[in-house]
């Protein structure tokens, strides 16, 4: 049985309960005719739907965790069980397949051994099954009965009912605590496990980068962990190469878009270039390798460089940069916006033209905002991964040559959690360093971006 | 001091345009020339690459969207098959058809009529198709059929005059007959992952990329939009409002594969029988989606004027009411716009979905939530990594679905946001 059967179940009792119990307020309202109910009959309706609901999907979900094992178990427990395989993987092969076969996942099972078990894994599942649906049933009667019996002409429903919708806002609102909470103690958990194995301090400034994820976990070469070569790929690729595209190019784009461009072009334009940040990064990793990247290499031997490399982080930064491009317009876009109107006119009226007004006055004034803004797009692009692992390369390189291969932190982070390694592997676990850095680095660029565009908001209102 | 009064009582035209003044003139109207060009530059340089790309997918991606097939009569009224009775069973149809020699009859018809070189180069798989169109249609068993199946990888590659030299020939004679031709392919929306590019189809993870964006707007709707309904109606101003806002504007923030990270070492740890699942892709990037509509939803709600909620308030309405009646409807077409935006980006997602394990090789479609499953992008990452000149337009046909699928998401979010926002 399917935790959706259970939810259903729980919604057709709601709206059961909710039909008897507006009935039941009506009622009260016909007893005294003239003198009104506390609550609208509607509310009433809502207060037993609540409880019979509610109780139901809490039940479905923990129901849904432990019936698993409550019908393995008494499979296990049944006399079938008793020849099966001492081995626990080959125990659970077995099982999982006599499951399958029950269930009608799979039409047969493959090892003969499990067909013994087919039978009492029916039996079982259908045993819970109906204590599932019996238990649900008593609860959902319980939680009725206990709010139909409240039910009264002067009972307040709305009262009760209105302090459980808040309820259920102020949960939602926590559910982002919750998420920062959790990705924050998983990434420092992982990470001080990683910590334990590899030093910090050889992690942080070792320069060579090759973990091995088929070593022994007993015996770690520590220097084999310096990521030194991977956050300077990242700032290479991320913080300079992308933004020497992204930063003319935007901050001249917003500057036409605001200054000169006519408001019905405008109203074309600024869509248009917002495509550019709406394209998948997956599409812009697929034509900065299939495009860029042979391109640039072919220009690169055309010019004389020889061995140049096909994948270069030149392509990936490139691309990035153009991602960007919307992303530093927007935000160029609104800080020249919030510079107030005066500064532009008494400029124009001593008698400079619009782009001494634009260069001079405009975008000196609007400096902290552009920087803000160029501040959160060089989070967004140390934290960009498809386009880097699809045109970066993976070899860790120190070295300031765009045409070279570089690496980047998501690069290792994809590499060293989509491999084979182990849990428990000091390969493995340095992906959640690496990915508590980079986490830790572009919260910091948020904050102060943040903090810097607040201040600037307010220098001028 | 009154001798020098500040302004000339007659000024000389003479005097201020001065030839040297004339040039410097010039040179600034240049230079405004210049930076304004720069900026017309700036969006036209922009909107080229955007055009460029899209038109290096199409023109890659067309080919994709077609697959080369030859033309195969074959005889069955002549072959001794017969379909299994009665059963419903796809899988036992077509092994029994299997059994009964199929693959050898098609073999050898494709070998009489267009030679045994032809034959050879039939994809591997081909009698599948014929099996399933058998199964379709039993009465096929006793006529003559015409069908166009496909051929392999090398030979498709041969044809168009990309490699495989020594199948060129061969192309170039069955061409020539007009039974070898680069037909549309519509099976490729219905087919899943294959490892023969001429086989594989995007069905399987579309609808993979479905069942997560199911789950992900199934969690992230109604948690963003009460999330932002607190926080902008009922909040009060203390620390742990100021907390929860922090965070939110944190997560919107923080790279996408952080949140893979997340799902890794929380949800698969604590379901580790649904790896791949597109319920645990679906929770993954709701996580990432939530703070997108919580931030849309807030300024959607913000835009409400204050009119409409005291006039609600001054009829006796709770505050509850005054919101939910009042507010919400209101803000409705601003946060669903905030929605399908976010809802566009998390489609186009795929790193974190790396991260929980979305990338194996999943050859048939999910049939639930709790499914082995692909998606989209994904599905073109891992295409993308393949040699094959097959997988290259198939890459890019992908592809174009992706893209067509985000413009529908973003027309549907401009139409609402011109129909329905109002300006107070």
């Amino acid at each position: 049985m399917s935790p959706a059967f259970l939810l259903l179940l729980a919604l057709g009792l709601g709206v059961a309960a909710w039909v008897v119990a507006r009935a039941r307020a009506w009622s009260f309202k016909r007893a005294r005719p003239g003198e009104r109910l506390a609550a609208l009959p509607a509310y009433h309706g809502w207060y037993a739907a609540l409880w019979v609901a509610l109780p139901v999907v809490v039940f479905a979900i923990a129901w849904s965790a432990i019936a698993p094992q409550l019908i393995a178990g008494s499979v296990l427990a049944s006399p079938a069980a008793a020849d099966l395989p001492v081995m626990e993987l080959q125990r659970q092969t077995m099982l999982a397949e006599a499951r399958a076969v029950a269930t009608g996942a799979a039409p047969a099972v493959f090892n003969p051994d499990a067909q013994a078990l087919v039978q009492p894994f029916r039996e079982a599942i259908s045993r819970f099954n109906i204590i599932g649906i019996v238990a649900a049933l008593l609860i959902a009667f319980a939680g009725g009965a206990w709010a139909f019996l409240r039910l009264q002409h002067g009972f307040t429903a709305r009262t009760k009912v209105e302090r459980a919708v808040m309820g259920a806002l102020l949960l939602a609102s926590l559910v982002a605590i919750l998420t920062t909470l959790g990705i924050f103690v998983s990434l420092v958990f992982e990470t001080v496990r990683f910590f334990g194995m590899v030093s910090p301090v050889e992690f942080l400034f070792g320069t060579s980068w090759g973990p091995d994820p088929m070593s022994a976990t007993d015996n770690i070469d520590a220097s084999r962990y310096g990521a030194l070569p991977l956050f300077w790929g990242t700032i290479y690729i991320g913080a300079i190469i992308a933004m020497v595209v992204a930063i003319p190019l935007g901050l001249m784009s917003a500057v036409y878009l605001t200054q000169y461009a006519d408001p019905r072009w405008r109203r074309w334009l600024k869509p248009m270039l917002e495509i550019l940040a709406g394209v998948p990064t997956v599409v812009y990793g697929y034509f900065a390798a299939l495009t860029v990247a042979p391109a640039i290499r072919d220009a690169a031997i055309a010019i004389g460089i020889e061995n140049a490399s096909s994948e270069s982080a030149l392509a990936a930064g490139l691309v990035m940069g153009v991602m960007i491009i919307p992303f530093v317009s927007s935000m160029a876009d609104d800080s020249i916006a919030a510079v107030p109107r005066a500064m532009r006119d008494g400029s124009l009226a001593m008698g400079a033209t619009h782009s001494e007004t634009i260069r001079r006055v405009l975008l000196p004034a609007a400096l902290p905002g552009i920087v803000a803004g160029v501040m959160l797009a060089i989070s967004r692009a140390i934290g960009e991964t498809m386009i880097v692992v699809m045109a970066a390369g993976a070899a860790a390189n120190l070295s300031a040559n765009p045409l070279e291969a570089m690496t980047t932190v998501t690069f290792q982070i994809v590499a060293m959690l989509t491999g084979e390694g182990s849990f428990d592997h000091p390969a493995t676990l340095s992906a959640f360093a690496l990915g508590f850095v980079l986490f830790l680095v572009t919260l910091a660029l948020n904050f102060i971006a943040l903090r810097v565009v607040k201040r600037f908001r307010e220098a001028y209102e | 001091m009154s001798e020098t009064s500040i302004l000339p009582s007659e000024p000389t035209p003479e005097l201020t345009r001065t030839p040297a003044f004339e040039a410097r003139l010039k040179r600034r109207y240049a230079a405004e020339r210049r930076f304004r060009l720069a900026g017309l530059g700036a969006i036209l340089f922009s909107l080229a690459v955007l055009l460029f790309l899209l038109v290096t997918m199409t023109m890659n991606g067309i080919g994709g969207f077609q697959r080369v097939t030859l033309d195969v009569p074959i005889r069955f009224s002549q072959a001794d098959l017969s379909l299994p009775p009665a059963t419903n069973n796809l899988g036992v149809a077509i092994r029994s058809l299997e059994d009964q020699g199929l693959p050898e009859v098609i073999h050898a018809e494709a070998a009489r009529v267009l030679g045994e070189d032809a034959a050879d180069e039939l994809s591997p798989d081909a009698w599948r198709i014929v099996a399933e169109e058998i199964i379709d249609d039993p009465s096929m068993l006793g006529r003559d059929v015409e069908l166009a199946l496909p051929t392999s990888a090398n030979l498709s590659a041969a044809l168009s005059g990309d490699g495989h030299a020594e199948l060129q020939p061969l192309a170039r004679r069955l061409s020539e007959q007009g039974v070898l031709a680069d037909r549309f392919d519509p099976g490729f929306l219905t087919r899943s992952d294959a490892t023969d590019s001429q086989l594989a189809g995007i069905w399987g993870a579309l609808k993979g990329s479905i069942l997560t964006m199911l789950v992900t707007l199934l969690l992230a709707f109604p948690i963003g939009v009460l999330a932002a309904l607190y926080l902008e109606e009922y909040a009060p101003r203390n620390r742990w409002t100021d907390l929860i806002e922090v965070s939110i504007n944190n997560l919107a923030a923080v790279p996408s594969i952080i949140f893979g990270l997340l799902g890794l070492a929380v949800f698969l740890a604590l379901f580790p029988s649904l790896r791949s699942a597109p319920l645990i892709g679906g929770m993954t990037l709701a996580l990432m989606t939530m703070p997108v509509i919580v931030i849309s939803g807030r300024n959607a709600v913000k835009a409400v004027p204050p009119s409409i909620r005291a006039g609600a308030m001054a009829l006796g309405a709770s505050p509850i009411q005054v919101v939910f009646h009042h507010v919400l409807p209101l803000a409705l077409p601003g946060i669903l716009t905030g929605t399908i935006i976010g809802m566009a980006r998390a489609l186009g997602e795929t790193a974190p979905l790396l991260m929980i394990g979305m990338r194996a090789f999943v050859a048939t479609p999910p049939d639930g939530l709790t499914d082995p499953a692909t998606v989209l992008p994904v599905q073109i990452f891992l295409w993308s990594d393949e040699i094959d000149r097959g997988f290259v337009e198939r890459t890019s046909a992908a592809i174009i679905v992706l893209l067509l699928f985000l413009l529908v998401m973003n027309g549907i979010a401009i139409y609402l946001r011109n129909r329905f926002e109002k300006t107070w």
